[in-house]
């Protein structure tokens, strides 16, 4: 049966009203001026106080970056962007460094109580420690000296090059080099700031750590940078969250993330990405280009990546795993939801290199609208990798009759005892199903938010707890009025 | 309770199925709708539920004086309108137990009733499983997902059980149980007669009736019902097939 009448009206007539995190927030600001040039490298590197390796390691960064060219192989499409008309700097401005909370612009206080993230250690969340990063700066980390106690080190980007700079200088660019791709570079060039983590030897990380990514001003890219290392037998489980006002022009995000695992080391890494979307005519909306990958270096270590990408207007993501270390361990579980104009072209690469090393795959796509969802992946078995063994599953659900889903697969395996397993279905949300729970008494939006989460499921149940409750909702607000 | 006058109802291509229902369900009757495959059985009980793909033509139908056709599906299940399905649907990854929470406080909230937490709804789940013989495994699974025929039957009319409606539709609800699941089934719809509550049965073969006996009994035939009666029809219905109705002016029309 097709789709009735009106379900079809409802997904023409959807909006972005339930984007409830689209304010801005009044705080006067510093910023560089638009452009991009071996100049504004140096102006970000002065104003951070960087020392002269660092900045040296982003001016190679940037003669790379300009000497690259746009990737155009990812099925998004979007007008071209003009590098040179954003600033690649802002930061609330204060006169000194804030020592405590209470240096802080209270502004910045209500924005991240507004957002649901209380930065008073008293009011935080209990067993997260949150890093909140507002534009180019971070703002405040929670629960420093408690983890400091376990001689876990959790601060800015910008704090580690100061306090640990043979930590930063031995990591840094290793998995994700200057000259990775287009975005990367831009990234290595230009970033700001970002969090930075090390948990030594044997420690359990008692809580879970988290990032909250605010992009606030105007015109102005974000441009993170995460560093995240497990030493032997460590474990990590780490969060990051991101929103950004309602603006009718498109901003960029072109965040890195690199993980590093030694031996019997995990780390678990969950995002739930709420960046706005965009408005029902695809105008506004962040292009969120972001390279993150997890290297197992160690043996047996395991890097998981869970992800819930709701909000952007283009999404080009993916979370990789190189398994280096024999009988290492890579998990990508990601549900992307594409409504209205949204595209993602989004998925990961399980890179196998070391013996009896083992991935999972597990993508749920969603699209609705006139939203286009990619998933895209790459497993590759290295000759050395005896045994090596990945399973992957695609699930593509639509809603509506205009929306696409598309699966992408490279399968590359150049050793023969490796073990391939790929499953891929496509289904479009059934009517019998809606139908099912509106004679229950369901209303048109909890059963279609039912039906969803049902579908994501497997996926949903990675997340930590406090997030998982989080992404349930934001799923079904991202679907808001998409049947009738 | 329901008063269905002269209901027509054709399929988005044109094909009319009901071609004029005249049925009338009073509070706390059981009423048994038979007919033969094709005969628009199925159809009155979707059409009752409000499902979408159905176009009323002519007719009208009444429910607790209101008029049903102008209700969207949820809320006449909010109203208290329940249709257990001939082929009910899978949920993959929702929870039974949540589905059915979800289904109930949403009624709740409906009817100014406070919403029942996942503990308040457990009590009232255990007196009710007895009822239909349900183990506690097929509330965790996910809806219907894996079930049997007889279980999900079953599912169906333990969530009437939790839901007690006024007004029952059961759509060939009966059909691929053994013995023993009819039973069952059976005992599960006594047990929800109520003074309030009607209950539909639409059924093509006699034996659901032998344990659920109904206050009346109609023939559906042609999409219009050509014979009324008490349980007796339904005897002589077995006895001499659908057959005996050929005659009626809407059969021979059909043929």
């Amino acid at each position: 049966m097709s789709a009735p009448l009106d379900t079809r009206d409802t997904v023409r007539s959807l909006s972005d009203e339930g984007y409830k995190y689209g304010f801005v927030t009044e705080i006067e600001a510093e910023s560089a001026p638009p452009g991009l040039n071996e100049d504004t490298v140096r102006f970000i590197s002065e104003k951070k106080g960087e020392p002269e390796w660092l900045l040296e390691w982003r001016l190679q960064a940037f003669r790379a970056w300009q000497g690259m060219a746009l990737p155009e192989w990812a099925k998004v499409e979007f007008a071209p962007i003009d590098f040179q008309s954003a600033s690649y700097y802002s930061a609330p401005k204060q006169t000194a460094a804030p020592k405590s909370l209470d240096e802080v612009d209270p502004e910045l206080l209500r924005t991240y109580e507004k957002l649901g993230i209380p930065l008073r250690e008293r009011e935080a969340l209990a067993g997260v420690a949150v890093d909140a990063v507002f534009d180019s700066v971070s703002v405040a980390t929670t629960f420093k000296d408690k983890l400091g106690e376990l001689g876990i080190i959790f601060c800015s980007f910008g704090e580690a090059v100061r306090e640990h700079p043979e930590l930063v200088k031995k990591y840094l660019g290793t998995v994700v080099p200057q000259a990775d791709n287009f975005y990367a570079a831009l990234n290595s060039a230009v970033f700001s700031d970002g969090s930075f983590a090390y948990i030594p030897p044997g420690v359990r990380c008692p809580m879970e750590l988290s990032t909250y990514f605010r992009i606030n001003a105007r015109n102005s890219g974000q441009f993170e940078r995460t560093l995240l290392i497990a030493d032997k037998g460590a474990y990590v489980s780490y969060l990051e969250g991101c929103t950004a006002p309602q603006r009718d022009e498109n901003q960029l995000h072109a965040a890195v993330v690199e993980l590093i695992a030694h031996d019997d080391a995990q780390i678990k890494y969950s995002t739930v990405q709420n960046w706005y979307p965009g408005d029902a005519e695809g105008k506004g909306g962040i292009y969120n280009f972001v390279t993150k990958r997890g290297a197992c270096r160690g043996a047996r270590a395991k890097i998981s990546w869970t992800q819930v990408e709701t909000g952007s207007a283009i999404t080009w993501k993916y979370p990789s795993c190189i398994l280096e270390g024999d009988d290492s361990v890579g998990e990508f579980y990601s549900v992307a939801i594409t409504n209205n104009r949204q595209q993602a072209d989004t998925g990961t690469k399980m890179i196998h290199i070391g013996r009896n090393t083992r991935s999972t795959i597990l993508s749920k796509g969603i699209s609705a609208g006139r939203g286009q969802n990619t998933y895209r992946g790459l497993v590759r078995v290295q000759p050395r990798a005896e045994r090596a063994r990945n399973y992957t599953q695609c699930d593509s659900l639509l809603i509506g009759d205009r929306c696409g889903a598309h699966t992408v697969p490279y399968i590359e395996v150049r050793n023969p005892s490796a073990r391939v397993e790929h499953e891929a279905t496509a289904s479009k949300i059934s009517e019998d199903q809606l139908f099912y729970c509106r004679q229950r008494g369901l209303s048109d939006e909890d059963a279609l938010s039912l039906i969803v989460n049902g579908f994501c499921r497997d996926v949903l149940k990675e997340l930590p707890m406090e997030f998982a409750v989080e992404a349930q909702k934001l799923l079904a607000v991202s679907l808001e009025g998409s049947v009738g | 309770m329901l008063e269905i006058k002269n209901l027509h109802a054709r399929l988005g291509d044109g094909r009319e199925i009901l071609k004029g229902i005249d049925l009338t369900v009073s509070d706390g009757e059981v009423h048994a709708i038979m007919g033969p495959n094709g005969s628009g059985k199925s159809t009155l009980a979707a059409v009752l539920a409000g499902r979408d793909g159905y176009e009323i033509t002519e007719g009208s139908v009444t429910y607790r004086g209101r008029d049903l056709l102008e209700m969207k599906a949820d809320e006449r299940a909010r109203e208290g309108i329940f249709l257990a399905f001939q082929y009910p649907v899978e949920i993959p990854g929702v929870n039974n137990t949540y589905f059915l929470r979800a289904a109930l406080n949403a009624q709740r909230r409906h009817r100014g009733e406070p919403e029942l937490d996942a503990g308040q709804f457990l009590r009232v789940v255990r007196a009710k499983l007895k009822l239909l013989d349900i183990g506690d495994d097929l509330l965790q699974r996910a809806v219907n997902v894996g079930f049997s025929g007889g279980e999900k039957k079953r599912n169906e009319i333990f969530q009437m059980a939790i839901l007690e409606p006024r007004l029952a539709i059961l759509d060939e609800t009966d059909s691929g149980l053994d013995i023993d699941a009819l039973r069952t089934v059976a005992r599960g719809v006594n047990g929800l007669r109520a003074p309030d509550r009607s209950i539909v049965m639409i059924t093509h073969y006699q034996r659901l009736l032998d344990y659920v006996e109904p206050d009346h009994v109609h023939v559906l035939q042609g999409g219009r019902i050509v014979e009324s009666g008490d349980k007796s029809l339904a005897a002589e219905l077995e006895r001499r097939g659908y057959g005996t109705f050929a005659d009626a002016p809407t059969a021979t029309e059909h043929a």
